[in-house]
């Protein structure tokens, strides 16, 4: 019997997102457990996950959640950790724009995932591509609130120490800092971003030393653009 | 509670702001180029600046003096640089982690 074109979006669609939803499981899981270790139940992770849906700002809201930090702090601290998602947008106005009423949701679903597969996407003859990157955002959005639903669920019936585990986040963020060692061939705006925090801690202490040290790195990356950036400027290019 | 359920508000409201900018600003215009380069450079200093967050607690001069961490994130760079497996270096850093401050440095 031949697979119905409607069976082979479907299958087509889930095989691209194989392994992210190993990752938003883990990840997840890691989140709801941490969540519920702060006092919050699957219940709350479960509308965090659907309504922000951003991994990095879900681990760090915890820890906002948890100080009663101020909506200020709150909204700077998404700026910084989201901001990036700004330039995600950038590679799909065109195509988004094209899908109609599903536009909204695939610029709302666009995390740094899901962004990675839209964008190595190649879809074969004959299957609808605009059907099947909707149903990539879709199904990675449900992995992660399924993990993090789950995380939460397990913290609250297993009853075993969980101390230590809000670890999963540094080691997150220890990794992508790897990653982006590796893939930067100059290492200026990794090592300004570190030092700065360190002089920030060292000067403010840990309360409120993140975002004056957000905003100097941000200067110190304007001013000292040319030992920061990878790329030449385009004038620069231009005369050699 | 209500005040836990407007930081989540904030949060949900400005990611989906963010994501909404490009297509409403950027649809027809040039991105500029200054927001372009910070684009490329800031990610890094910014994940950099969250790992000092991360480990803003750890007491050096006292308790444990940052063993528990110093282990831990050696554990999860070396182990990422040698396999590249996020969930690997992710989970494996956890699990050595819990251990060291349930177990050892108790």
């Amino acid at each position: 019997m031949k697979k119905s074109q409607y069976t082979k979006e479907y299958l087509f669609a889930f095989k691209q997102t194989i392994p992210i939803l190993l990752g938003y499981i883990f990840l997840g899981i890691a989140f709801g457990l941490m969540l519920q270790d702060a006092g919050y139940n699957f219940v709350w992770a479960f509308f965090m996950s659907i309504f922000v849906y951003a991994g990095s700002m879900q681990f760090m809201l915890v820890t906002l959640l948890a100080g009663a930090q101020s909506l200020m702090n709150t909204f700077v601290m998404t700026l910084f950790i989201n901001g990036r998602h700004l330039f995600y947008g950038l590679s799909f106005i065109e195509k988004f724009r094209e899908m109609g009423k599903a536009f909204p949701y695939m610029a709302f679903s666009l995390t740094d995932e899901t962004y990675s597969v839209l964008c190595s996407l190649k879809v074969p003859e004959g299957l609808n591509e605009k059907k099947i990157s909707f149903l990539i955002s879709l199904f990675d959005h449900i992995y992660w609130i399924t993990g993090s639903v789950l995380g939460a669920l397990i913290g609250q019936w297993l009853s075993f120490d969980s101390t230590g585990v809000d670890f999963s986040m540094t080691a997150l963020f220890v990794v992508i800092v790897v990653n982006q060692w590796l893939e930067n061939k100059k290492h200026f705006s990794t090592l300004t971003g570190f030092l700065t925090a360190l002089l920030a801690l060292a000067l403010l202490g840990p309360d409120s030393f993140l975002l004056p040290a957000l905003a100097c790195s941000t200067i110190l990356l304007i001013v000292f653009r040319k030992q920061a950036d990878d790329k030449p400027r385009e004038e620069e290019k231009a005369k050699a | 509670m209500t005040h836990s359920i407007l930081i989540i508000a904030v949060s949900a409201l400005t990611t989906m702001a963010i994501r909404f900018f490009p297509f409403l600003v950027f649809g027809k215009r040039k991105v500029p180029e200054i927001v372009q380069y910070l684009g490329r450079v800031l990610p890094c200093a910014i994940m950099a600046t969250l790992v000092v967050y991360c480990l803003k607690g750890v007491t050096l001069f006292s308790g444990n003096h940052g063993l528990p961490e110093l282990i831990a994130v050696a554990l999860v760079v070396v182990l990422h640089l040698w396999k590249k497996n996020t969930l690997l270096s992710i989970g494996t850093g956890t699990i050595a982690y819990m251990l060291l401050v349930q177990v050892i440095f108790v």
